[in-house]
């Protein structure tokens, strides 16, 4: 779990590299779902698939290609088909975890037989116990995960507002369309043609020509109303065009070397739709107050009903006053994101302590019970989900 | 407190130290670019963060900075580093990514500065300084291999044929450029040898960060050459080819270099070499000095389908995404990545095998011996064989 320093051991103890552990263990293709060991990355299963599994994919991360599909799933990660189908979590389909006594636990079906379908139902849902909770619980060996139809052609299309406040409102009409892939929105300062617009990116994938143009027809047509009143418009992608559809897309990473010293860092908090225009709001002030370079961008989960805020911020790690400027600016940004009722996403050790101290005190004691119950010595993980 | 203050005096200065901090530790370059397997042969032979491109650029940092002190541990991790360039071509920072080879190089040059090499580097050097050659083989025999393929020494032709020390010394090696000299007399190449004048070219040297030997050896090759009238090279060796061709101009060189798969290509095609029908399946292994540092992929595999009835077949990871077989960046010599299951020689020849192809073709000596020595490790000789592409072409001479 190398996402966001949350393999840091903050109380000393051991970090364990999974990476090895790294075998495609079973994929079902006929029931669209695959076995993986806990170090198995996102690349080698995309390869994997590729090469003998063309019809399916899985929902493929930006992250970098070398992360593990079990620390993705058990951070609540996302992914291209996050807007389809929910967090990468939500696509698990059962787990095998070594418990912090030593004990080897199976979740979901493959604690009944040996099909790895269901994580939970028609069970109580255990895996709850494992995901989200970054290893402070057990150490995931093995995922289930469901695979989808991976179609034959895959597009974009970019919209261009400068109309913040219609933002939510062009996302409700996208999505009520149901067949978009993934949706994101981004605004950035440089270079210098993104400046004072919003970006809707939107993609859609088909069999054949007729289902691409049919669907291109549609999100068009949701979006005509913004052209006629002259509040967007789609833009010309040619020469960004395939670094947009590149999955991973590598070009995100450039951000990290605009200033550079080879790093960026983001808030994600997780909110409705309909807070995008606040939290762009922010984000610009949070830049000029703390003198940054900012770039904003969004992913919907689960068809619309909530969105990744990504609240980011580049920096050069040869200058420590910047990055002790973008340390503040993010703590801001998840307090902002806390007071407006957001989750922030896959919180570093200093948000965890902010996201407990927010929660509802019956919720906490619930926290602290499994915690204590699952490792009452409090050696998994130690600093991380701690009440205190 | 004590370690701490006496690390902080032991800070670092390399030519590039002002970008080291840059890298983002994405992973991007550990991987071909389709993320199929890993495909820095350090990282796959070892399987730990720190022998990844990533992973060394953090060490670096830490050791610019003096959290790291230099010692043995820190020089072994830096010379598993086979300079087979994939994190350059996969590096997600353009610019940035140019300088990752540049960078490695330095540190080395200043582990030698400081005297604090492996052993098995240090003997290389002393081999190379004292006899002109690694194998520590007296030099009046550098010619041997010639004997019997008819090709003299040079005495003004056009070309002159350099196969570095491998070629010369290595019995896979002297194969590879007996067939090599042959082609080339056959097809009516005007050609000569230094024999037992040839000196190492010192690319590897170079790479292991022993930059006054290799500054040495060039200028003294550079001399030779022009004394003798050498106008072109043709170089058996992929290492060779590359640093008379990217290092030595800046050193004074003024020659043209080829590498020997671009001559027969184009002897091939221009028909001055007649092949017979030859059945079977073979697959080709890029050398990392030829494929990626050099971007040349055609011409081997031109001529290897020029031979009517042999079909050439891609191993998965092929082209710029070739994996290196682990010989590069002097590791032939002081095999720094170990012989496991996951040695690249290894790895690579069971990709060879994922093929069905019967032979391994190869143009680069030191690819041939570390193929040949995985292969036999693999228990694989009855099912692999390893030629060189000059090989594969004469032996389908009519």
């Amino acid at each position: 779990m190398s996402l966001t320093g949350l393999v840091i051991p903050l109380k000393g103890g051991i970090v364990m590299d999974m990476k090895r552990m790294n075998k495609i263990v079973e994929v079902n293709p006929m029931a669209r779902w695959a076995v993986v060991e806990g170090g198995t990355s996102q690349g080698m299963l995309k390869a994997y698939l590729q090469k003998n599994h063309p019809g399916l994919r899985h929902s493929l991360p930006d992250a970098p290609a070398a992360t593990t599909i079990a620390a993705n799933v058990s951070l609540h990660g996302q992914g291209r088909l996050t807007q389809q189908y929910g967090f990468n979590s939500d696509m698990v389909t059962g787990l095998e975890v070594v418990l912090p006594t030593g004990e080897i636990c199976r979740i979901g079906s493959p604690s009944i037989g040996p099909h790895w379908f269901s994580r939970g139902p028609a069970l109580p849902d255990l895996s709850g116990l494992f995901l989200g909770w970054l290893g402070t619980t057990g150490i995931i060996t093995r995922v289930g995960l469901m695979l989808y139809p991976n179609k034959k052609i895959r597009d974009v299309e970019l919209f261009v507002t400068d109309r913040v406040e219609l933002i939510p409102e062009m996302l409700f009409r996208l999505t009520h369309l149901e067949m978009l892939e993934d949706i994101n929105v981004w605004f950035q300062p440089k270079p210098l043609m993104f400046q004072d617009n919003f970006h809707i990116t939107i993609y859609f994938t088909g069999d054949d020509d007729e289902e691409i143009e049919f669907k291109r027809k549609k999100l068009w047509g949701v979006m005509q109303p913004y052209i006629d009143s002259r509040d967007g418009g789609f833009m010309s992608i040619q020469y960004i065009r395939e670094g947009l559809l590149e999955m991973p897309q590598r070009s995100i990473a450039d951000f990290a070397d605009v200033p550079k010293g080879g790093g960026f860092e983001y808030s994600g908090p997780i909110v409705p739709i309909d807070h995008f225009p606040r939290y762009a709001a922010k984000l610009v002030e949070l830049a000029a107050k703390y003198r940054l370079l900012y770039a904003g961008a969004a992913r919907l989960i689960s068809g619309g009903h909530s969105m990744m805020f990504a609240v980011s911020f580049a920096f050069n790690r040869d200058d420590r006053d910047l990055m002790a400027r973008v340390k503040e600016a993010l703590e801001e940004a998840t307090e902002f994101a806390l007071e407006q009722g957001g989750i922030p996403w896959k919180p570093n050790f200093i948000e965890q302590k902010m996201i407990l101290k927010k929660m509802d005190p019956s919720t906490r004691r619930i926290f602290a019970m499994i915690k204590k119950n699952l490792d009452p010595r409090g050696i998994m993980n130690p600093g991380n989900w701690e009440v205190e | 407190m004590e370690s701490e203050a006496s690390c902080s005096q032991n800070t670092h200065a390399i030519k590039h130290g002002d970008i080291v901090h840059r890298c983002f530790r994405c992973g991007c370059c550990k991987f071909p670019s389709d993320y199929n397997d890993f495909n820095c042969p350090s990282y796959r032979a070892f399987g730990w963060d720190t022998y990844a491109p990533g992973g060394r650029m953090w060490l670096i940092r830490g050791w610019m900075e003096g959290e790291i002190e230099t010692n043995q541990r820190f020089a072994e991790i830096m010379y598993a580093c086979a300079v087979c360039d994939n994190c350059k071509n996969q590096c997600v920072f353009p610019r940035f990514r140019d300088a990752l080879p540049d960078i490695f190089e330095e540190v080395k040059a200043e582990l030698v500065e400081e005297g604090v090499v492996p052993p098995p580097v240090r003997d290389y050097f002393k081999a190379v300084a004292t006899n002109g050659n690694p194998y520590k083989l007296p030099q009046a025999t550098r010619g041997d291999w010639a004997k019997g393929t008819g090709i003299e020494k040079f005495s003004g032709p056009e070309y002159l044929f350099y196969v570095g020390s491998v070629g010369a010394f290595d019995e896979v090696g002297m194969k590879m450029a007996r067939s090599v000299a042959r082609l080339l007399l056959k097809a009516g190449v005007s050609v000569g040898i230094l024999a037992d004048e040839e000196t190492c070219d010192g690319n590897d040297g170079k790479a292991m960060g022993q930059t006054g030997l290799f500054q040495q050896l060039a200028l003294d090759n550079i001399g030779k050459f022009r004394q003798k009238g050498v106008k072109k090279v043709i170089t058996l060796d992929p290492h060779a080819y590359n640093t008379f061709k990217n290092d030595y101009p800046a050193l004074g060189a003024d020659f043209q270099v080829f590498h020997h798969t671009e001559i027969l290509a184009e002897l091939l095609r221009g028909k001055k070499l007649a092949l017979c029908e030859r059945s079977g399946k073979v697959t080709y292994h890029d050398p990392c000095y030829l494929g990626r540092h050099n971007g040349i992929y055609a011409p081997p595999r031109e001529a290897l389908k020029a031979v009517p009835g042999l079909l050439l077949t891609e191993m998965r990871q092929s082209g710029v995404n070739a994996f290196c077989c682990g010989g590069g960046g002097g590791n032939f010599f002081t095999d720094m990545l170990a012989a496991g299951e996951d040695s690249p020689g290894r790895v690579r020849v069971r990709q060879a095998l994922e093929t069905g192809a019967a032979v391994i073709a190869v143009a680069c000596p030191n690819c041939a011996k570390m193929l040949a020595d995985a292969v036999k490790t693999e228990g694989l000789e009855e099912r692999l064989a390893v030629q060189g592409v000059a090989e594969i072409i004469e032996q389908a001479l009519s």
